[in-house]
This record gives structure tokens, sequence and C-alpha cells, in this order.
């Protein structure tokens, strides 16, 4: 009997093990770089949606946060080294260029984006692009908007939905600080240039020259720029925009600046409403969105901003598996319509702008903090939404901006004519 | 077997075996990378890509304006740090060493403790402190004296008092403890023999503890010369990250660091590398020989 009971319990631990095995395949270990909380959060939720649609090919996703900086040394050191690179990654857009110097040490993407490639907005591919070939995709369109504090604005007996022109803004600004000295219309930035970005592009400008790829020329020292931080410093001598702590606003200084309640309008890519949501818990129903003033009437008025390219490395032990799984992830219906309900982003996918049971789903918590629903806005400013370029010279103009050229107008106050051209000078010479 | 005994047992061998590890940790980490950035300093370097490019890093080296100011940034440092850094703690170990003082060791683990935090955190602490936000600990400070605050970190002497502030704090109960063990080194005798001769507390300073105190103060001088030109975790952290307002924190590691790390130029890099040990060679070798502790002895009277 003993002896039955025991060749009994061998026999079905022999199919049950079997059945394990035919059941479930091994999944395979992928490791991802973020610098991004919320980036490692969807990553981890689109792993497990993947292994529910592809029991045949299951991944186990080992997503890390390492800070912007430290993440992006580390990538690069990597890469250049060809050991201890992850397997897909996370790269700033700013940062792109760098990660494509020499040989890229990245897969090249095409394959596994053409089936998305005819939904997504051009302009956001090609920024993680050499030549022909894809090395990154794209998170979200980062369409720059305007957030007004619709409280502080009433307040001084202004309607936000009347401003068009920066003229208006400004003089929107001085009745704001006429009646509410305290307050500013918006602010100033000195580490970088979302702010600036936009109004150059508005009048149809480029921070350089790009019309020959291979020999990008920087062009700093435009009318068009002139106008831009001529228009910014007059702003500051007004006292109605302030110099933004920390920089810019997408900084602990900045957030808390912005909680204080302070600040009429934030002129921000969309993606910024994340942070509202998430670090501004005091400015909760206070704030509206609308697209951003311009100098003349016409002019388009927002600009693709920001954003972060994900790429595999080419030392992943399961490449096809990578591209196909981060591919899928960002870009299938599944995962745009994810990375708005779970980051608030603006997918790159424009046909999912246009879906209302998503888009006006009155539980999602970003539509719940702001008065409008900011795709309203995206849909409006739909075709006007512009980019600047990316290339090898971008990390050097910007670093010459950051570090000197910001300063030397917002808080020195000197000549902005001379600093460009002097701008112009010094970022011709520091290009290798 | 004997053959190898005798081996094992040469006192001529046993030497070689006792310093291999150092030897050998020194061939690995030092002298191979210091070869390697030699060679990699005639080259351009990309992923994939090397080629030789001759003196052209050192030649864009020269012309660079922001390297110069990342050399004029480090030197200033350099010498305010080793000017408060010498002084001072000389004067604390002497006051601690002193039998008059009370409560000696309290005050010798205050200062030590600085010593033993991490940079990285002091220096966000440091960061806080100097914040432009009106309620920041150091704008608080300047609202008590009636004045309006300022944006500490964007300017530059504001700046460089931050850094040097942050530097005093950490390395001043370090360099106290060099000079309190080379007090205790001075023979009680002396003072003595100085007491009989009616010498008061200054005299017995300026003739016996300083004269005597030298070979500490030179080792001081030495390590902070080079710790003063090597700076950077400091300036990293107090601005935030490697870009600063104007340059005004940057040093020659950082610009190593923004063209090694940050732009993966590794070519340049290695040139201002080899540039600041070659500077700091210099600088140190100068003050060796001024200071006599180097170069031919004087003759003994």
């Amino acid at each position: 009997m003993k002896k039955c009971l025991a060749l009994a319990l061998a026999a079905l631990m022999v199919i049950a093990l079997a059945g394990m095995a035919s059941a479930s395949a091994t999944p395979t270990k992928l490791t991802l770089w973020t610098f991004i909380d919320q980036h490692a959060k969807f990553y981890n939720e689109m792993a497990e949606e993947w292994n529910k649609a592809n029991p045949d090919k299951p991944i186990a996703l080992e997503a890390t946060v390492i800070g912007y900086d430290d993440m992006h040394n580390k990538l690069k050191i990597a890469l250049q080294s060809g050991i201890g690179a992850p397997d897909m990654c996370d790269v700033e857009l700013g940062q792109f260029p760098n990660v494509l110097l020499g040989e890229p040490q990245l897969v090249a993407l095409n394959d596994a984006l053409s089936p998305y490639i005819d939904t997504i907005v051009p302009s956001r591919l090609s920024i993680y692009s050499k030549g022909d070939v894809h090395y990154g995709v794209p998170t979200h369109v980062g369409a720059t908007v305007a957030f007004y504090n619709v409280e502080l604005l009433e307040a001084a007996g202004i309607d936000y939905k009347t401003i068009v022109t920066w003229d208006d803004w400004a003089a929107a600004g001085k009745k704001l600080k006429e009646a509410n000295p305290d307050a500013y219309m918006g602010n100033v930035e000195t580490t970088t240039q979302w702010q600036t970005s936009l109004m150059l592009t508005e009048q149809g400008a480029d921070f350089q020259d790009n019309s020959n790829p291979d020999d990008p020329k920087p062009t700093v020292n435009t009318p068009e720029l002139l106008k831009a931080v001529e228009t910014q410093q007059q702003w500051l001598k007004d006292g109605i925009a302030f110099l933004c702590p920390g920089g810019q606003v997408d900084t602990e200084e900045g957030k808390a600046w912005l909680n204080t309640g302070v600040c009429a309008t934030v002129i921000m890519p969309e993606w910024y409403m994340s942070r509202f949501v998430d670090e501004i818990p005091d400015m909760a129903g206070k704030y509206a969105i609308a697209p951003a003033p311009v100098f003349e009437a016409g002019q388009p008025r927002s600009i693709g901003l920001g954003g972060t390219g994900t790429v595999v490395t080419l030392t992943c032990p399961d490449i096809p598996l990578a591209s196909d799984f981060i591919s899928w992830a960002k870009l299938s219906e599944l995962g745009e319509s994810t990375i708005w309900n779970v980051m608030g982003f603006d997918p790159v996918n424009t046909a999912v702008w246009d879906d209302e049971a998503l888009t006006h789903n009155p539980d999602n918590k970003f539509n719940k903090y702001f008065l409008t629903n900011v795709f309203d806005t995206l849909n409006e400013v739909k075709g006007e939404i512009k980019y600047v370029s990316s290339t090898s010279i971008s990390p050097t103009i910007n670093s010459y901006f950051s570090s000197t050229l910001w300063n030397n107008l917002y808080i020195d106050q000197l000549d902005a004519a001379a600093e460009l051209e002097a701008a112009q000078e010094a970022i011709e010479a520091d290009i290798f | 077997m004997t053959s190898v005994r005798k081996l094992l047992y040469s006192k001529k061998i046993a030497p070689y075996v006792f310093v291999l590890p150092f030897t050998l940790t020194f061939a690995v980490f030092f002298i191979y990378p210091l070869i390697s950035t030699v060679r990699m300093s005639f080259q351009d370097i990309l992923p994939g890509q090397v080629k030789w490019v001759g003196l052209s890093n050192y030649r864009r080296l020269l012309g660079d304006k922001v390297f110069g100011q990342a050399v004029f940034n480090s030197v200033r440092y350099m010498a305010i740090t080793c000017a408060l850094l010498i002084p001072f703690p000389m004067l604390f170990a002497c006051m601690i060493s002193s039998k008059s003082m009370r409560g000696a060791g309290v005050f010798k683990s205050l200062y030590f403790l600085p010593v033993l935090t991490s940079v990285v955190v002091a220096g966000l602490v440091f960061r806080m402190m100097f914040s432009e936000l009106p309620g920041a600990l150091m704008n608080s400070i300047l609202a008590l004296l009636g004045k309006p605050p300022i944006y500490w970190m964007k300017m530059e002497y504001p700046s460089l008092f931050a850094l040097i502030l942050l530097c005093c704090w950490r390395w001043t109960g370090m360099n106290m403890l060099y000079f309190i063990a080379g007090l205790k080194s001075i023979p009680a005798e002396l003072y003595e023999a100085a007491e009989i001769d009616g010498a008061n507390a200054a005299q017995k300073f300026l003739r016996v503890s300083w004269p005597l105190l030298k070979p500490t103060t030179i080792y001081v001088l030495t390590i902070s010369i080079y710790a003063g030109l090597a700076m950077f975790t400091e300036s990293y952290m107090v601005f935030g990250n490697n870009t600063s307002p104007h340059n005004y924190g940057l040093t020659i590691v950082g610009y190593l660091y923004r063209y090694g790390f940050e732009k993966l130029r590794m070519g340049y890099a290695s040139a201002v590398g080899l540039a600041l040990l070659v500077g700091a060679m210099l600088i140190n070798l100068a003050q060796l020989s001024v200071t006599g502790a180097i170069g031919p002895r004087r003759a003994r009277v």
C-alpha cells in the first residue's frame, strides 16, 4: 500500500513538473536605468502587461533609478568602455547627442519601431536619431503650454483668456503688480531655456543652423534671440517677472516657490503638470491650462521640449526582445494610454489626444488638479508645435547658456546684443 | 627542496616579498593608469573610434580661456585654504595642548567631528544654508543684520566664501590633530629650559614650538596644496552640479570631469589631468626645496 502511494506521488510530481515547464518559459532578465521614479513605475507596470500578453517570451525587468548626472555619466563611460551598461536606458534629450558620439554603441531600433512609426510625431523620433537610424524610443511630445493661476489673476481683475500676445501678458503683469505687489506674472530662467526656446521658435528661429547635419553651426547672435531675451530683461526691470529660485521651475526650490502661490503664469512643457500634481500640492484647483502667448497673433504657439529616448545597448543579451518590449511599452495603444494615466504626459501618438474617454476621464488625477482639460489646449495648438534642433553641438550651446549667458543677461542685466555676440564667439571656440 | 627553502629564507629576497603587495597595487592603480593617460592625451577618443592627434589636445588646452579660469579658481582656492588651514589649526593645537586648557578632549572631538562627515552630505547641507531663498540660514543671518537676502551661489565672492567655509569647517580638526601630534614630540625639557630663561608664552611659541613644528608644517602644507588644487566634490555638491554661474565654482578637476565624463572627450581630459599632475608637482617641489625638506642638506653647525 505504501509503495503504491509513493509511486502515485512520484508520478504526480513528474506530471506537475512537466506541466509547469510547458506553461511558462523562463523569463529573460533585462536591466533598465532611468533617472525618474515615475518612469520606473511605468516600466514595471508595462513589464507585467507584456508578460500577460506574451507568455511565450516573458521578461523579468529590473528597473533602477539613478540621479540624472550620475546615470548619464555612468552610461557614457559604460558605452565607451564596452562593459557595465544596462540592457535598456532612458537618455534625456539634452544628453542624447553625447551617447551618439563616434560609433553609437546602441541598437538601431528602426525594425522594432516600424509597427508604430506612422502614428507618431516624426520630429520626436528624429531628435533621437543619427541620419535615418533611430536609436531612441520617445516618451512624449512635451508640447509647451501656459499654466495660469486663475485665482491670483481674477483677484486682480484679469481674464487669462484675453491674453494673446506677450504685450498683453506684460500689461496684465503690470495690472497684477498694482493689485498685488507680492505677486509675479511669471518667472525668468537662469539655468535652462524652456521659455526662451518657445519665444525663439515662435519667430521661426533656432539656436543653431542644422541645414548641413554633418556640420551644425551655432546661431546665437540672431535678432530673434535678441528680441526674446530683451523682452525677458524688460519683465525683470518692470518687476513683473521673478528670477526663478533654483534657476528654473523644475527644481526643488522652483517647485517650493510655486507652491507659495505668488506666480501667475508658468510657461512649461505639458509634462510639467505631473510635477504640479505630485510636488506642488497646495495649488490644486487653482491653475488653468491655455496656449502660450506669442509676439504677434498667428505665430506658432507651442514647442516640443524635453523628453527621454529609451535606448537598447549593444551589450544587451537579447536585443530583439528588449527592442520589441521597449517599443511596445512606450508606443502601443496600451503604452500610450498608460503614459497619460500614470505619468500625465502627452503621448507621441496624437491620435490618442482625440480619445475623449481617455483624455477627459473625470477620475484622472491630472484632470482633477487643473481647472481646464489639457487636451483641449493640446488639440488647439496641435499643428503649431515646433522644435529646436538637437545635434552634437547642443550640449556645448546649452552649457554656455546655463553657466554664463543667462546669468549675464538676467542677473547682471548686461547689454543683450553684446552678450549674444560674445556667446556666439565662445560657443564657436568650444566646439570640437 | 633545499633551494626552495633557501629562497624562502633568503634575506635578500624577503624585503621584496614584503613590499610586493604595495608595489603591485601601485603598479596596477597608479603606474598603469598614468602611462595610459599619457598615451590617451595624444589621442581623440570616441566610442568605437580612436585616432592619434599628436599635440592637438595640448594646443587646445593652452588656448582655452575656460581652462585658464579653472586653473585660476583652483590656485586661488588652494592659496586661501593654505593660508587659513595652517595658522588656525596650529593655534588651536597649541591651545588644546596647553596645560591650562580645560576640557581639551571635548574640544578635540568637536573640532575633529566634521572630518568624519561625508563631503557629499556636508556639501548638501552647505548648499541649503547658502540657498538663495530668503528663509535660508545665511540669508536669515543677513536679515538679522538688516541686510536684504542675496543670491549666494550666483555671486563670485559669496560662493567662494561658501566653499572656503566648508573646507575650513571640514579640515581644521584634521590639521589640528597633525599639529597636536607634532607638539607631543617636542621634549618638555625645552619648555622648562625656556621658562628658566624667563621666556613668556609668546616667546615659547615663537622660539620653541614654531621651529620644531616645521616638519609637521611642511607635511600639512604639502597635502593642503595638493588637496586645494584637486578640489572637486565640494564644488560639485555646493553648486548642485558641475555647472556654476560664470564658472565660479569650476576647478581643474571639475574641468577634467566636464570633458572626460560629461562630454566624453577622454583624450582631451587626459591632457587636463596631466597638466594638473605636472602643476601640483612643480608647486610642491618648489615649496619643498624652498623649505629645505628636499635637496642638498645644509651644513650642520
